[in-house]
């Protein structure tokens, strides 16, 4: 059986550590914290008054007219498309086989809230218009489709923090089924506000190291205390080989396959058996071994629960002669956690650790945690072994939603 | 309540479609059409009456907000 193969030939980001793809992965690779105090008056009644804030400001991009209908999640989402667009040549295509696949994990929860205090402060007739089209959680891909005039497809797989990892393994799903030869596909969020900060410290899942914000986010540390909330957008172009052969497109790497999976354990706490599924589920989706695979850029959110376990279903689903020597990193100890743009953020990171043959660190891991049971990328990048074929992004979600895609080197 | 004359609420109409449709406000003159001229879509002309109202007192319900085509008859309805 032939597979149609799909490859990456642009990239677009914006994050709390850079304004695009190029300032982001320098701070990466320089172990950079994107993670600073709260200035904002309301987050001194918080217990968390840490955040992640986009390094570049997308409302200062926009005409003052525009963003009176434009959710912060769709400025993030469009600034990150608009740039991996440029990177991939703006390609010329049919819009009949453009698609876009951009997720948010939360929607347009700026916009509910805004609106709802107008609401509750000056009427229904204050509410604006435009209200409805900000807030839908797919708000971000119809602004993209629209933008880039997209028409095989728009689609927003909404995974809590799985979101645009699945965004990413469904686009390679569209290309391979012959809707779309090109798909956007990547997701955003924007949800720094008080009440989301107090929802997730309600849960005791954010970290409440306040007095040291760039060492706060710390995957695998013995002392990690929580998720430090990020904002921003990761968008990939992915592109059918044949396509992108034809019009000459340079490639980053091979979006070779990915792998799904459902807990139905719990809603919040993750379970290994459903991650190990999911990475199982993307080697054989994508016709690689597991030693193949030499790198993994993974969830960990630097939540006492999560990391190991996830190291321990990283080792379970490659195989100790594998997991032995897979060089594991989380970029959000720098990004923190972008939610329903992590995933895609963070598979920008794995194509360019293998375009470029350097892998990010995790910082900020004082001691690491015992229980961790395979190699982590710590402190300095590292060079990715020059026998390397493919590398893996995992992302989860609340829910118990697990994606694993896996890219190849080209 | 106070009459304003046309000059002003042209004006303050310029001002306002300025900030809601990103439209700059010396293009807002008396014979412009919101739709054909102005690009001015439904939902945006939804913010302009009620922006309409706040600054000049007086409200435009919808059943008539739909027969005022032109930057004219805003300001006829207004002065009215």
């Amino acid at each position: 059986m032939s597979t149609t193969e799909v490859v990456v030939t642009g990239l677009g980001a914006t994050t709390p550590v850079g304004g695009d793809v190029a300032s982001t992965w320098s701070a990466l690779l320089e172990g950079r914290s994107g993670i600073t105090t709260i200035d904002e008056e309301w987050a001194e009644e918080l217990p968390v008054r840490i955040a992640g804030r986009a390094a570049q400001d997308p409302a200062e991009l926009f005409p003052r007219a525009r963003l009176r209908r434009l959710d912060r999640t769709q400025q993030f989402a469009l600034v990150a498309a608009k740039e991996a667009w440029q990177d991939a040549g703006a390609p010329e295509v049919d819009p009949l086989r453009l698609g876009a696949v951009v997720s948010s994990g939360i929607g347009g929860i700026l916009t509910i809230l805004e609106q709802y205090d107008t609401f509750r402060e000056k009427g229904w007739r204050r509410v604006s218009p435009f209200t409805v089209p900000m807030l839908m959680p797919n708000s971000p891909v119809a602004a993209v489709s629209l933008e880039f005039t997209a028409r095989a497809a728009a689609h927003a797989p909404v995974s809590a923090c799985a979101s645009s990892a699945e965004a990413v393994a469904d686009a390679i799903r569209l290309i391979r089924s012959g809707r779309a030869d090109i798909v956007i596909a990547g997701g955003t969020e924007a949800a720094i506000h008080p009440l989301n900060i107090a929802s997730f410290a309600s849960m005791r899942a954010l970290s409440t190291n306040n007095d040291d914000p760039a060492g706060a986010s710390r995957p695998w540390a013995t002392s990690r205390d929580g998720f430090v909330m990020g904002e921003g957008a990761g968008i990939l172009v992915l592109e059918s080989a044949e396509h992108a052969a034809a019009r000459g497109a340079r490639v980053y790497a091979v979006a070779a396959g990915a792998g799904y999976s459902a807990d139905a354990h719990d809603i919040v706490s993750p379970d290994p058996d459903g991650q190990v599924r999911a990475i199982r589920a993307a080697l054989d989706d994508s016709g690689l071994r597991p030693e193949e695979i030499t790198h993994v850029n993974a969830h960990a959110t630097s939540t006492p629960a999560g990391d190991v376990g996830e190291t321990v279903a990283i080792r379970r689903a490659l195989g100790d002669a594998a997991a032995d020597r897979v060089a594991v990193t989380s970029t959000k100890s720098m990004t923190g956690h972008l939610l329903g743009g992590a995933g895609a953020v963070e598979s920008i990171a794995t194509v360019l650790a293998l375009h470029e043959g350097r892998i990010p660190p995790t910082i900020n891991i004082d001691e690491l945690d015992p229980e961790v049971v395979v190699d982590i990328v710590r402190d300095k990048p590292r060079d990715l072994p020059a026998d390397t074929v493919a590398a893996i992004n995992e992302g989860f979600g609340f829910g118990g939603h697990n994606v694993a895609v896996a890219f190849r080197r080209v | 309540m106070a009459q304003h004359s046309e000059k002003e609420i042209l004006e303050g109409l310029g001002e306002i479609i300025d900030e809601i449709a990103g439209v700059p406000a010396a293009d807002v003159t008396p014979e412009k059409s919101f739709v054909d001229d102005l690009d001015i879509d439904s939902l945006s002309m939804v913010e302009i009456a009620v922006a309409a109202q706040d600054k000049f007192g007086s409200e435009i319900p919808d059943d008539q907000l739909k027969d005022l085509k032109t930057v004219q008859d805003v300001i006829n309805f207004i002065q009215k």
